[in-house]
């Protein structure tokens, strides 16, 4: 035993890799997945602007996976190395199984978090996800204010998530919240922050809304100026320092804003694997937007084949997929080329490097969307919300919005 | 040293995190929310000890027994409490 085998080296190197959904810290190099997110329905009681839910969800509402599939999925990716388990949607409280979810996941060894807006979420049902084994509970939280949570989710949920997280806390949970940052709140961030220590947040999550799916369809309206993302950084950075804080906070950065893209999902294939209501196997979120390409479904193959032999998850694995500037980019194992959905849905050409990197010859496209969000004609249209209503009007084929990126439904 | 490690302190793996071993990764993890920590082999030998029960001389002891070949064991072994105190894996329980 050495000092190395022992002392902060000896700890492998974890990274932060970044999602609507959290960061898992997770090895660099894996041939495993680590991290299994099981997206168990789209249906949602909120309406969110900023989801990154796909704009035709609509489609995969009536065809969910049952109980005993989901137990199989679990089962199967334990076995591939999965060990922190998401449990997220839409809303997953809407399924009356997520108690037998989370059964299974303990016995199995998950590490496991319920992704919740907490509309659903009980005194009796927290106490069946305490005695099941649930490790925690990640709520999500809008602003300090009713009016802008009741605005941007298009419901009166403000205090109802107050209740919950008590309910949380009462429970012993470790108190995680997320809070979707974009134009109507970045100028509440200490505001949020004190909320979320009074609430007696062990971590919170400070995400800035990236742009796909529902997000995308509203980017004008969402996005902040780039003064205010500053400044929002320079005030947590702030409440970092203060003393006696014991929460911890992750600030996602926007991508937009960045001179580099981000190493989306940590690499594709890497480490994440999702498994979405209707039992489609994604490495990321919005891969369903890519041209060309036909997920495995685990009704049809074992996520093993989806992860290890599926031509989906092996696509962009590794560079040989990349075009110039990556291919040659000394910083290309950095990123990896960015996010594939975002080269598409911006550029329409999925092996190119995304568009939010300074050295894309597509980068244009994210200058013309920040002069955009600065345009009253195009920023003060309306939002239009995540609803079964306007989901059902993108699978009959509107294009409102959708038409000026490549994602049509 | 950050944190003041003393022979009769006693630790406990700390509230909302897990210390497990994991055969995907043939090695000790701990887990939290939002990630895992993979340990290698000697630090993994530390943490398991880590019980709520056993004092850090105890496990000194203990260790000292077990590799009889490992040279400054102690050092390591006190830099490791360090490291995971500080990181908040561990919480003091005395």
């Amino acid at each position: 035993m050495t000092q190395n085998s022992l002392g902060e080296s000896a700890v492998q190197k974890t990274v932060q890799a970044q999602s609507k959904n959290n960061g898992v810290a997770a090895n660099i190099t894996q041939t495993q997945p680590l991290w299994l997110l099981a997206e168990v329905t789209y249906r949602c009681p909120l309406h969110c602007a900023f989801c990154y839910n796909p704009t035709d969800y609509d489609k995969h509402t009536q065809n969910e996976l049952s109980t005993e599939q989901w137990i199989q999925a679990l089962r199967d990716a334990r076995k591939m190395g999965a060990i922190q388990l998401g449990i997220s949607g839409g809303e997953p409280l809407l399924r009356d199984d997520i108690e037998d979810i989370v059964i299974e996941a303990k016995k199995l060894g998950y590490y496991s978090n319920l992704i919740t807006s907490g509309v659903g979420l009980t005194e009796k049902r927290i106490q069946a996800f305490k005695d099941g084994g649930l490790d925690h509970i990640q709520l999500s939280m809008h602003d300090i204010t009713e009016e802008i949570n009741n605005f941007i989710t298009n419901t009166k949920t403000f205090e109802l998530k107050k209740k919950v997280a008590a309910m949380i806390k009462n429970h012993g949970y470790p108190m995680v919240l997320n809070v979707v940052i974009h134009r109507y709140n970045i100028g509440h961030m200490k505001e949020i922050l004190e909320m979320a220590e009074a609430l007696g947040a062990d971590y919170i999550e400070l995400a800035n809304t990236q742009y796909y799916g529902w997000s995308l369809v509203n980017r004008s309206q969402l996005m902040p100026l780039k003064e205010q993302v500053e400044e929002a950084e320079r005030i947590t950075n702030e409440f970092r320092q203060k003393a006696g804080s014991k929460m911890k906070i992750f600030f996602v950065v926007p991508d937009y804003f960045g001179d580099r893209p981000k190493k989306c999902m940590n690499g594709w294939g890497e480490v994440f694997m999702i498994v979405t209501a209707n039992g489609d196997v994604l490495p990321c979120h919005s891969a369903r937007v890519l041209p060309n390409m036909e997920f495995p479904n685990v009704r049809e193959h074992g996520l093993e084949y989806a992860w290890k032999e599926s031509p989906a998850f092996n696509k962009y694995r590794g560079d040989d997929w990349m075009k110039e500037p990556c291919r040659s980019c000394p910083e290309k194992e950095n990123d990896l080329g960015g996010c594939r959905c975002q080269a598409f849905l911006l550029s329409g050409d999925a092996e190119s490097a995304d568009p939010v990197c300074s050295l894309s010859p597509n980068h244009h496209l994210i200058e013309k969307a920040i002069e955009d969000s600065k345009n009253p004609v195009l920023s003060e249209k309306p939002i239009i919300f995540r609803t079964d209503k306007n989901s059902k009007k993108y699978v009959a084929g509107d294009k409102e919005r959708i038409e000026d990126f490549h994602a049509l439904p | 040293m950050e944190n003041d490690i003393q022979h009769a302190n006693i630790y406990d793996i700390a509230l909302h995190h897990r210390f497990q071993w994991e055969e995907a990764q043939n090695s000790y993890v701990i887990l939290f929310p939002e990630g895992m920590v993979k340990l290698h082999g000697g630090a993994g030998e530390v943490i398991k000890r880590v019980n709520g029960k056993a004092t850090v001389g105890d496990i000194v002891t203990e260790l000292k027994a077990a590799f009889p070949d490992a040279e400054n064991i102690e050092a390591d072994i006190i830099g490791m409490f360090d490291m995971a105190v500080g990181k908040a894996w561990l919480r003091k329980v005395n």
